[in-house]
């Protein structure tokens, strides 16, 4: 991609005072331009989600049969910890994060982030953290094995430890000062770096609801930092934050855990929201429906994030005041998270609609996210959640609301950009061969999970009883074709950063996308340094609602 | 505005908004003694070691009218070197009524240790009804090597227990805790 946006920032030298990329790997390193930036932590995003999905490869291999065949149980539980830690903290969140530094710039008419020497710290220490991370896995003991919630007590167990938990809680500690950094950059952009005539509730949907996700960051991460930071005294330092013997109560540790937890999954599914609320209004040729509502939903979602923390834990004999409250207060998020999916079904309501790749799979992630959703609602609901709680239910819902929202949208956001940043089309008929396997065997994949959950297969297990035999073979399947499918996204990158079809794309790209966001009103590919001057006018289109 | 002031406002903005993050790590901590505060609300019913305390030896009118049935459980944390066991497994009580149960308790290895015995009812409710005059649990355990004990714990069912608790479970989990103790 270098040479490309080298080459045209030759072609408008007249246009810009400032130099272009520097040559050399170098460049890589120390680099404080937000489209290298973003570059890099998207690749790097791609790069772990490889690594996490060939662990889930692994997973899935073990669970093709009953019985134990192919790792022993310690690895197989070292593999779903680390698949989990691998995917949020390597993979959706890096991703999102990339998306931020390569758009909200030039969404917002900025040159580039507020504090970019920061940035690039912030990529730097992602790396630091998740090799931290990695290197457990090659520990004489094996890498974290408790789950990627860190329960104690069977997280300070000496038979599960090993020496990996030092090293994965200062994995967390890098990875939360890194998207720390990285929120207080995306914080101080949106609300300084805007141009002087885009107004708060002009910003596109993307933009706001990073905004929203950033201080969701900021309130969150600290706490998990502090949580895992108690483990670790209570391990090497003797205190007793979560050990009965000495007073404390392993409980206090969900509750931490989860209030850190509860917001970190709108984290990975709020920018999702924004991803998808940017595409769909473009290929369907209208406005997006109900601007404002969206931006409140966001809202009053991330702050009902706060709230709800407990329903993770109903079954640790809660008082009932707290079942009921909690249940309640879950329940409530139908409210505004509806509210969405209903403005994006109205988006498209007799919309002009062309199904192009990204558009296909926004459609998909209105759809399987819907689902993902309803089976959270159900798990809302405490007398049923004692039935679905730790069960592949709960795999199955996550997983919905991980796999075919956020990780689709990433799909969709990659190809939906990837023409403007490189100034190459990508191949449309492979995009939509990869779209369709995703699709339909992400579904083969964790639907009968499903099953799996109301008919007791618990969570975590490297074996099974033998009832569960032909649904995990069905899900194992549809695991292999969705993990050979995404080999056909990384062929896609590559190929379109290389010249795609050849055919030039126009700045536009898609037709009808300058009337909904700036970037769009940029040359193809995008110049390396961009509105160096803030553009004058901003698009309106997708606020038309609210003016 | 020039690109001082905004570098400016950047960095001003950037001081708050870490300031709040280092102030969410702090909040992170501090909920550890809110769950404590939050947890002695009446209506939060859940036993903690804390509500197990000394309770005064005060004459009941014994409830001769039912009978509730009192499981005991004995449990070893982790890989705790003890035996550990209760006389009876099980006891048919009146409320009112006062009762003594012995629990047996062997140190298996050579050194000196000192352990803790953490109990927890079922339903959790039951706690602030089932009150002890004397508890092994209520301090920690120093056991000599190889020291065998008996130690008795005597208990009675408050009468104002509510009609529909019939079983309950009275589980208690020793823990060692000698590296703990000597540390302070």
């Amino acid at each position: 991609m270098s040479a490309v946006v080298a080459e045209h920032d030759d072609h408008h030298a007249d246009e810009h005072h400032d130099h272009g990329p520097a040559k050399g790997l170098l460049r890589w390193i120390i680099t404080t331009n937000h489209k290298d930036i973003g570059t890099l932590y998207l690749l790097f995003a791609l790069a772990m989600f490889f690594v996490g999905g060939a662990m889930a490869m692994v997973i899935r291999a073990e669970l093709f049969e009953p019985g134990l065949q192919f790792v022993d149980p310690a690895f197989f539980n070292s593999m779903t910890t680390m698949h989990a830690l691998v995917m949020v903290f390597g993979a959706v969140m890096p991703a999102f994060v990339g998306l931020a530094n390569w758009q909200i710039p030039m969404m917002i008419g900025a040159p580039d982030m507020a504090l970019p020497r920061m940035n690039n710290m912030s990529f730097w220490l992602l790396v630091a953290g998740v090799l931290l991370l990695a290197s457990t896995l090659l520990m004489e003991t094996g890498a974290p094995n408790a789950g990627w919630t860190f329960y104690p007590p069977l997280v300070l167990q000496p038979i599960t430890v090993g020496k990996a938990l030092p090293f994965a809680v200062f994995a967390v500690h890098l990875l939360g000062i890194s998207s720390i950094m990285g929120a207080i950059n995306i914080i101080a952009t949106i609300f300084n770096m805007r141009a002087p005539s885009m107004k708060m509730m002009d910003m596109p949907l993307f933009v706001w609801t990073w905004l929203i996700t950033a201080f969701l960051l900021i309130a969150v991460m600290p706490v998990f930092a502090g949580a895992v930071t108690m483990l670790l005294t209570d391990k090497f330092f003797h205190t007793s934050f979560f050990n009965a013997a000495g007073g404390g109560d392993p409980v206090l540790y969900q509750h931490i855990f989860w209030f850190f937890g509860h917001p970190e999954v709108y984290i990975m599914i709020l920018p999702t929201f924004g991803v998808a609320s940017t595409i769909i209004p473009v290929f369907a040729r209208k406005p997006l429906f109900g601007y404002s509502s969206m931006v409140w939903a966001t809202g009053s979602i991330a702050f009902f994030s706060f709230i709800v923390w407990a329903h993770h834990m109903f079954t640790v004999g809660m008082p009932m005041a707290g079942e009921l409250y909690f249940m309640y207060a879950t329940m409530i998020i139908a409210v505004p998270t509806g509210v969405k999916v209903f403005n994006w079904t109205a988006t498209m309501w007799k919309g002009a609609m062309t199904f192009e790749t990204p558009m296909l799979f926004s459609i998909a992630f209105v759809v399987l996210f819907t689902m993902g959703g309803l089976t959270g609602l159900m798990m809302a609901l405490a007398p049923l959640d004692f039935q679905y709680h730790d069960t592949y239910f709960i795999v199955a819902h996550f997983h919905y609301t991980l796999v075919p929202a956020s990780i689709f949208i990433l799909m969709a956001a990659g190809y939906f950009w990837l023409p403007k940043w490189t100034g190459n089309m990508y191949n449309e008929k492979i995009g939509q061969l990869h779209f369709w396997l995703s699709a339909i065997s992400v579904n083969i994949l964790f639907f009968p999970q499903h099953f799996l959950g109301l008919a007791g297969m618990p969570r975590r297990i490297p074996d099974y009883a033998i009832q569960f035999a032909d649904w995990n073979m069905v899900s194992s399947i549809g695991g292999f074709i969705f993990g050979l499918s995404q080999l056909l996204f990384l062929y896609i990158v590559i190929d379109t950063i290389r010249g795609g079809t050849g055919e030039k794309v126009t700045a536009e790209v898609w037709e009808g996308s300058s009337n909904h966001s700036l970037e769009w009103t940029l040359p193809s590919p995008v110049p390396y340094h961009t509105w160096t001057t803030p553009p004058a006018v901003v698009p309106t289109e997708h606020v038309l609602d609210s003016h | 505005m020039s690109e001082e002031d905004v570098s400016k406002k950047n960095t001003k903005l950037a001081r708050i908004l870490l300031l709040v993050a280092v102030g969410m790590f702090g909040f992170g901590y501090a909920l550890v003694p809110i769950y404590d505060v939050l947890c002695e609300w009446k209506w939060i019913e859940r036993d903690r070691p804390d509500d197990i305390k000394k309770a005064p030896e005060v004459a009941y009118k014994v409830d001769m009218s039912r009978e509730i049935t009192i499981e005991f459980m004995t449990t070893l944390n982790e890989s705790t070197p003890m035996e550990f066991r209760s006389e009876k497994k099980q006891l048919k009580v009146h409320p009112g009524e006062y009762h003594t149960v012995n629990y047996y308790a062997e140190n298996k290895t050579d050194k000196v240790m000192i352990a803790r015995a953490i109990a927890s009812f079922s339903p959790a409710v039951i706690s602030s009804f089932f009150e002890k005059i004397q508890c092994f649990c209520f301090d920690e355990q120093t056991f000599k090597p190889r020291e065998a004990k008996t130690m008795p714990m005597r208990f009675v069912i408050n009468p104002e227990l509510p009609e529909q608790y019939k079983t309950i479970t009275l589980s208690y989990t020793f823990f060692d805790n000698t590296e703990k103790s000597v540390k302070k």
